[in-house]
């Protein structure tokens, strides 16, 4: 699958977006050039807030600024968007149900910060946040698209943002629509659900899968909160086997999870895989972790193998041949 | 300042009748945050009449059952902040951090003729909008205080944008001694002295007392008047008590700063039994045997407040 690489997609769009709505502007506790917003400070000096390394005040200054008429994007990264400053998030913005957007950087595994910069659990935490939508990108033509929907939004909201060089995995002309999934391909027996770097990994895996005779309903999930696209409900509905979800996140309280809870409202007995990170993890390359937690294509291949009941075997050769891009720096 | 001009003597009979209904409370209900009353009540009297510039009050005359939390499908729910007018670009805006406080900022609202008095019969009354710590809906507050530090910082957001949009009403931000421990407020006043928030004023009831006591047991909070100035804030300190000082403190001219007025102030003030109970003052329940005892205080509170006294217990 030849995969076109992006880069600082988000660099370029943040500077579209704020062209084209005055009010926009950017936070930053001292990681904006970590998070593509440093040609963003040079075009739009007065519209760029330098709050230090001082998160919480951050976070509420913010609110005060939205109760003003502006749109605050705080840019840093994820885990001291939720775990730093999660009662000021509560209390300061999603109660009062402020427009902020937080623009969380190197979510989950996409770090080689290790523990204290991997946001592992901040959709399991931010999902139990009444008001907040949570968008998870997965690809460069999503970047393009998540800041318009995080605007219409009537709310504050989450992204877990991707940076640096991402894939366009999905056509430019098709952006990100609200609390929809994208169908990447039709099937019968199994259904996987994917989100954020893992969806271009199961895409390694689904090509594999479908020529190993196993017919794949492959969605792609970036609103994680709400989490009532109908199309999901019917494809759990319709997969034969049973469903595999696929996360940059623990195993609790995010995508899985969430699907879990649709599976058992709506009283469907099919079996449920969650592919997630089984807790907290260590630094290294994202490749490297992506294996070592069995976040992979071919924790795919074997999930697919027990809710099938079936050896497919399927060689990690056969799945390397995919592109694949590591994200180094810190 | 507001339309109608307060005399000194109207000024303190208001912080009069702050602490009288708010002891009416405590004897009503059998505990209230009295100390707090007793602390600022000349401070937020003084606030109200000689200091915020506020426009009439857009808010609700009486009581309301609770509105409804915030969210997409709730946004036009009646604000607290209506209680201080109409925002307009020449009036000042006043965040209330210290929202323990919300009895007396109901109360004041009610002796300045911006609220029903009998809406106090309503104060802590299960489906009201007149809670004990006030939020969004609650009269007099623009935000959720609740959890302390973070006011400060709302108010300070709301200065910067109203800085640039070129209002030229002042950020008034009432806040206690208590909430200064939380590292938030300086992470708050550093920003705010580097963006240089001269329309910004936080108010400062120093009562030196907190939950567990005295604060000075607690942790490290003084020399306050020098940690305001390293922050880069101007910072002046004043009776709390004088309803001049106060006013005068906050006029204190502050170029290119935001300006900390720090009230030092006693929570027994007004109502001398408490002074024995020092520095254990945060929440204040009347027993039956000391009834009496504030009973008389009471109603010698409403001798001496004469006909315009307001009546509640």
């Amino acid at each position: 699958m030849p995969v076109k690489m992006e880069r600082n997609t988000h660099e370029k769009n943040m500077l579209r977006f704020a062209s084209e709505h005055p009010e926009v502007l950017v936070l930053s506790a001292d990681l904006g050039s970590s998070c593509e917003v440093k040609k963003f400070r040079a075009v739009y000096p007065e519209r760029y807030l330098t709050m230090g390394i001082a998160e919480q005040n951050m976070c509420s200054w913010a609110a005060g600024l939205a109760r003003e008429g502006y749109r605050p994007f705080i840019h840093t990264f994820s885990v001291f968007l939720y775990r730093r400053i999660l009662d000021q998030l509560e209390m300061s913005v999603a109660y009062p149900n402020l427009p902020v957007v937080f623009v969380g950087f190197v979510p989950g595994i996409t770090t080689p910060g290790g523990v204290t910069h991997q946001s592992n659990n901040d959709v399991g935490v931010l999902r139990t946040v009444p008001n907040m939508a949570i968008f998870d990108v997965g690809d460069a033509t999503e970047i393009e698209g998540v800041l318009d929907l995080a605007y219409a939004y009537n709310g504050p909201v989450f992204i877990r943002m991707l940076r640096k060089e991402v894939p366009r995995l999905f056509p430019a002309g098709e952006p990100m629509q609200f609390n929809r999934a994208r169908v990447l391909r039709q099937g019968s027996d199994v259904l996987i659900l994917s989100s954020s770097i893992c969806t271009e990994e199961a895409l390694r895996a689904t090509a594999v899968l479908e020529r190993h005779g196993v017919s794949v309903q492959h969605m792609h999930v970036s609103t994680l909160k709400p989490f009532t696209d109908p199309a999901i409900l019917k494809a759990l509905k319709k997969c034969k086997y049973g469903v595999i979800t696929m996360e940059n996140h623990y195993v609790t309280g995010g995508l899985g999870s969430a699907v879990a809870e649709v599976l058992a409202e709506n009283g469907i007995g099919k079996r449920l895989i969650r592919i997630g990170l089984p807790g907290y993890t260590h630094g290294a390359s994202k490749m490297y972790l992506m294996k070592k937690y069995g976040i992979d294509a071919m924790s795919l291949i074997r999930g697919v193998e027990e809710l099938t009941g079936s050896s497919l075997k399927i060689a990690e050769e056969e799945l390397e041949k995919e592109n694949f891009v590591d994200f180094l720096e810190v | 300042m507001s339309e109608k001009i307060y005399t000194r003597e109207e000024v303190q009979g208001i912080a009069d009748s702050i602490r009288r209904q708010i002891l009416g409370i405590a004897l009503k209900t059998g505990g209230c945050y009295l100390a707090q009353a007793c602390s600022s009540a000349e401070i937020i009297a003084a606030l109200y009449t000689r200091i915020l510039n506020l426009g009439p009050s857009a808010g609700l005359w009486d009581a309301i059952p609770f509105p409804g939390v915030p969210g997409p499908d709730n946004m036009d729910y009646p604000r607290g902040s209506a209680y201080h007018g109409i925002p307009a670009p020449d009036k000042d805006r006043f965040f209330v951090s210290c929202c323990h406080y919300a009895s007396v900022i109901y109360c004041a609202l009610a002796a300045t003729g911006r609220l029903s008095p009998g809406a106090l019969e309503k104060f802590n009354v299960d489906g009201w909008n007149m809670e004990m710590i006030g939020a969004e809906h609650s009269p007099g507050f623009e935000n959720t205080a609740g959890s302390l530090g973070q006011t400060v910082s709302i108010a300070a957001g709301t200065a910067q944008a109203r800085k640039w949009k070129g209002d030229t009403g002042l950020v008034y931000c009432l806040m206690g001694d208590g909430e200064l421990q939380e590292g938030q407020t300086w992470e708050c006043v550093q920003t705010a002295s580097y963006y240089k928030l001269d329309n910004f004023i936080m108010v400062i009831d120093a009562n030196g007392q907190q939950v567990e006591g005295a604060i000075r047991d607690q942790t490290l909070l003084e020399p306050l008047e020098a940690r305001f100035a390293s922050f880069g804030a101007a910072c002046v300190v004043c009776d709390g008590h004088d309803i001049e000082a106060v006013a005068q403190a906050c006029g204190t001219r502050h170029p290119g700063q935001p300006l900390a007025v720090i009230c030092r102030t006693k929570g027994y003030t007004g109502i001398p039994p408490l002074k024995k109970r020092w520095p254990y003052l945060h929440f204040i329940r009347i027993s039956e045997t000391e009834r009496p005892k504030y009973q008389k205080i009471y109603d010698e509170m409403g001798e001496n407040a004469g006909e315009d006294g307001k009546e509640y217990a």
